[in-house]
C-alpha cells in the first residue's frame, strides 16, 4: 500500500465509521429536531468518505470503488481510529465523541486544504465548512448538559474521561505522515493537538466539567488493530451488501 | 412527548425579500432554536437569514373575531388604487 492510499484510507475510514455511528440516532434522536441534526452531520461525513474512499479506489487503481472500499473490506483493513467507532452510549456521550472528532477534523481540513495534492485539497476545502457546523452542534450540546442538572453532569463528565484516552491516537504521528508531511501532502497529526486543546479545554470549562489526567493512550487504529466494536459496525454497515452484491434501489 | 417550547421559523429566501414563516419547531431557548432550523428548513438552500420567535410572544388574531376583523374590507374597493381612473395627462403614475 502506498503511503498516499494509506493516508486517504484513514481519514475516509474515519468519516465513513463516523457516519455510521451517527446514523444509529436516527429514529432514536431525544426529539424530532435533533433527529434531523444528527442525520444532516451523519450525511456530512457520508458525503466526505465517499469522496476520500473514491479517491483512495483511483490512486490504488485496482478497479475498486467507494462501495468495494466500503463493503468488502474486513476490520483489520480498515484505518479509522478508535474513536469513532466507540459505542454511542447516551446522547450526552455522542456529543462528547462529536465534540472531539470535529474539534479534530476542522484544523484537521483547514490545514489539509492547502496540501500539495489538489485533490485532497479540495475535499477537505469542503469538508472544513461543515467540520465547523458539527463542532457548534457539540459545543452547544455539551455545555448544555455539562453545565445542566446534576444527573446531566455526572453522566457529560463520566464520557469525557471515558473517551479522553482514545483522543490520543489521533495526534500520533507514524513513518506514513513523516513522509507525506515531508512532501507537504499530509497534516503533521501532532501539530493538530494544540488547537484541539484549546478548543476542547475552552468547550469543557464552559461547561463546568473536569479534564482528565493523561494516562492510558489506545491506539492501532491506524494500522489496522482495532477495538471488537469496529466488526459489529460493519456487521450492520455491510450486511446487505454482502447477502446481495451489487444491490440497488 | 416534547417538553421544549415551541418556536416559529422565518427564513427570507434571497437577499432583498422578507423573511416569511416557513413552520415552527420545539427547542429548548433560543440559540439551539435556531440551529434547528437551520437543519429542519434550511437544508436545501432555502434560505439566507433566519429568525425564530417563541410561539408564545406572537399575538394572533382569532378566528372567532374573523367576521368583524377582516369582512368590513370586503365591499371597500375604494381602499384598491385600481378604483380610481388616472386622469388623463398624468404621467409617471
Amino acid at each position: 500500500m502506498t503511503d498516499l492510499l494509506d493516508y486517504v484510507l484513514r481519514l475516509g475510514d474515519d468519516a465513513l465509521i463516523a457516519a455510521q455511528r451517527l446514523a444509529e440516532w436516527s429514529t432514536r434522536a431525544p426529539e424530532m429536531e435533533e433527529d434531523i441534526a444528527l442525520s444532516n452531520i451523519a450525511l456530512d461525513q457520508l458525503g466526505v468518505a465517499r469522496m476520500l474512499l473514491t479517491y483512495a479506489g483511483e490512486i490504488e487503481g485496482a478497479g475498486r470503488d467507494e462501495d468495494a472500499l466500503a463493503y468488502l473490506r474486513g476490520d483489520q483493513e480498515f484505518r479509522n481510529c478508535l474513536l469513532v467507532e466507540t459505542p454511542n452510549g447516551d446522547f450526552g456521550r455522542t456529543m462528547v465523541k462529536l465534540l472531539f472528532l470535529s474539534a479534530y477534523q476542522l484544523p484537521l481540513y483547514e490545514r489539509l486544504s492547502e496540501s500539495a495534492d489538489p485533490h485532497l485539497g479540495a475535499i477537505a476545502a469542503k469538508a472544513r465548512k461543515e467540520s465547523a457546523y458539527h463542532l457548534d452542534h457539540a459545543t452547544q450540546w455539551t455545555v448544555r448538559l455539562g453545565d445542566g442538572t446534576d444527573e446531566s453532569h455526572r453522566r457529560m463528565q463520566a464520557a469525557v474521561d471515558e473517551l479522553w484516552p482514545y483522543t490520543h491516537e489521533l495526534f500520533e504521528p507514524d513513518a506514513v505522515t513523516d513522509r507525506l508531511g515531508g512532501d507537504g501532502v499530509a497534516v503533521d497529526p501532532a501539530e493538530l493537538r494544540a488547537p484541539w486543546l484549546a478548543t476542547v479545554l475552552a468547550v469543557l470549562d464552559r461547561s463546568t466539567l473536569d479534564v482528565p489526567s493523561d494516562g492510558w493512550r489506545p491506539n492501532g487504529g491506524r494500522s489496522g488493530r482495532h477495538t471488537e466494536h469496529l466488526s459489529y459496525v460493519l456487521g450492520e454497515l455491510q450486511v446487505l451488501h454482502r447477502a446481495h452484491p451489487g444491490a440497488q434501489w | 412527548m416534547s417538553d421544549w417550547p415551541l418556536w416559529e421559523v422565518f427564513v427570507r429566501p434571497r437577499r432583498g425579500l422578507s423573511h416569511s414563516h416557513v413552520g415552527s419547531l420545539h427547542a429548548p431557548d433560543a440559540t439551539i432554536a435556531l440551529r434547528n432550523a437551520r437543519d429542519v428548513y434550511t437544508r436545501r438552500q432555502e434560505g439566507v437569514s433566519i429568525w425564530v420567535v417563541p410561539a408564545a410572544a406572537i399575538t394572533a388574531s382569532s378566528p372567532d373575531e374573523k367576521d368583524a376583523f377582516f369582512d368590513p374590507a370586503a365591499d371597500k374597493v375604494y381602499r384598491h388604487p385600481t378604483f380610481y381612473a388616472v386622469p388623463d395627462g398624468a404621467e409617471h403614475l
